[in-house]
């Protein structure tokens, strides 16, 4: 306990503070809204439609100003005033639901989301402070644990509505995500395996020395050993994404959503700002999804030439200019590398169908699965008899 | 214990926020207005009809129970594959032949289940 009274603990807690508030208030949420206006604009570009391209802010309400300001793209204005609707939406629970549990729910669904941006790295070093909130050694044990506590979210706001859209939305949600969670879990280990750490910023680091584990030329040349893993780190990126995407209920697997045939699933009951907090849990675990597929294959916040917050690695020109520059380059380097991911999702949830239920077990427990399974002894056996 | 203090610190926000943004919903918010069929469970406009927790498959539970027993056995291979490289250099490739001797215990009661017709959703 002598940390407690230490005179670390203040210097920690508010760079502590100060970095939280900054990846979600300043980061995380505002990306969640514009991901959602994203959504909506890139499905109206794949249907050959228009979407919402008018919203801008109303600066006439200030005084000196005669005209709306609208931005260049249209639209800008939109996920504002969505969250504005919200807050003054009639505030309704029905009588028929289980008050606590009812209210518990969209908080359950939106808290592991926003909890396990804890341990990402989501920068290098700025100003000698690490850009991660807890940089703990089990960081993707953790990231694991608390993203499987948002199913009860989902089963909470099923049962508590005591409706049958919602019961059976709730049911096949669980199953969906503990199923999805053992491929996800099996199509990890390769990388532990490659990096011998569940530390997120130990795998960073090493994706740093030997190269992105998904594209190892990014440190040079490739010797035998590192284009035979190429092949198990390869399969188990797909495995890994496919998993996420189930188990942030996406599209082909929303199905305890599915609208045309559960109405909307564990979320029908309903309205205003508690189904918003569902909306808001889901983008967010897409974002927390795609910043951990950044940091175990994509080399987390590194770009090749580019030097760390820290002055150290890259061109010995560019260490001219100072490193704290560098460390805002790996910053949005990081944040650029996930709007990629977001985008990936979006395009897979405008291209593909929607998985049938038995269709969407069976590809989880007999494909996923096995290939999981087999992909990590390969790779162990990569490893163990090559040099 | 002082790598996890952040952690906390992250939950009291994230509690924060979501209990803050329910309590300026519901005082900014219209007040609710009721009415009986605004109260019963929405079925698509129709009476509902029925209880409201209808049965459902056993398979459900069939899938959760696989779950927690392989769920486990996977834990079992973390330490197993963050150690691995290290015992590979020191002591030889013992280590992958163990693990894969797990695999094949493993392997046994996943076939079982799957012979069982456990994962089977269309029978």
């Amino acid at each position: 306990m002598d940390f407690l009274t230490s005179s670390d603990f203040w210097f920690l807690s508010l760079t502590s503070l100060a970095k939280t508030i900054f990846l979600i208030f300043l980061v995380v949420l505002p990306m969640v809204s514009y991901t959602v206006y994203a959504e909506r604009r890139v499905s109206a570009l794949i249907q050959d439609r228009v979407g919402p391209n008018r919203t801008g802010f109303p600066t006439s309400l200030i005084p000196g100003f005669t005209k709306d300001f609208s931005p260049f793209l249209g639209g800008l204005g939109q996920p504002v005033a969505d969250a504005v609707k919200f807050l003054l939406k009639e505030d309704f629970v029905p009588g028929h639901v289980n008050k606590l549990y009812f209210w518990l729910a969209p908080c359950l669904a939106m808290m592991p989301a926003i909890v396990t941006l804890a341990a990402i790295p989501f920068g290098s070093e700025f100003l000698g402070v690490k850009m991660v909130v807890a940089d703990i050694n089990v960081g993707l044990l953790f990231m694991f644990a608390i993203s499987s506590v948002s199913v009860y979210g989902i089963v909470l706001a099923g049962w508590s509505s005591n409706s049958k859209y919602p019961f059976l939305g709730g049911i096949r949600s669980t199953s969906q995500m503990i199923s999805y969670e053992l491929c996800m879990g099996l199509s990890a280990v390769p990388v532990l395996l490659v990096c011998g750490s569940t530390g997120l910023s130990s795998i960073v680091n090493y994706q740093v020395r030997e190269g992105w584990l998904l594209a190892p030329f990014t440190n040079g040349g490739l010797s035998f050993r590192e284009i035979a893993l190429w092949v198990p780190i390869i399969i188990a990126f797909i495995t890994f994404t496919i998993s996420m995407f189930a188990e942030t209920n996406r599209l082909p697997f929303d199905l305890p959503e599915s609208e045309t045939e559960l109405v909307a699933g564990y979320h029908t009951e309903y309205s205003s700002m508690k189904f918003a907090l569902f909306f808001l849990g889901e983008y967010t675990a897409m974002i927390a999804g795609s910043a951990l597929i950044v940091v175990l294959f994509l080399g987390g916040w590194h770009l090749p030439f580019i030097p760390d917050g820290a002055g150290q690695g890259g061109l010995n020109f560019l260490h001219a200019i100072p490193s704290w520059i560098w460390g805002l380059v790996n910053i949005t380097a990081f944040f650029a590398k996930v709007a990629v991911l977001l985008l990936v999702f979006i395009w897979i949830r405008w291209t593909l169908p929607r998985f049938r239920y038995d269709q969407l077990m069976k590809l989880g427990w007999l494909y996923l699965f096995e290939i999981a399974l087999v992909n990590i002894f390969l790779t162990a056996g990569i490893l163990a008899f090559t040099k | 214990m002082s790598e996890y203090f952040p952690i906390f610190l992250q939950v009291v926000v994230a509690i924060g926020f979501a209990a803050s943004a329910l309590l300026v919903s519901v005082v900014l918010g219209k007040a609710a207005k009721t009415n009986k069929a605004k109260d019963s469970a929405y079925e698509c406009g129709m009476p509902a009809e029925g209880g409201a927790q209808p049965r459902f498959s056993v398979k459900f539970y069939l899938v959760a129970m696989l779950f927690i027993l392989f769920d486990i056995e996977i834990v079992f291979m973390y330490p197993w594959a963050v150690v691995f490289r290290e015992h590979i250099a020191a002591h030889g490739p013992g280590i992958f032949w163990s693990m894969l001797s797990f695999a094949g215990v493993l392997t046994v009661g996943y076939v079982y289940a799957i012979m069982k017709g456990a994962l089977d959703w269309k029978s």
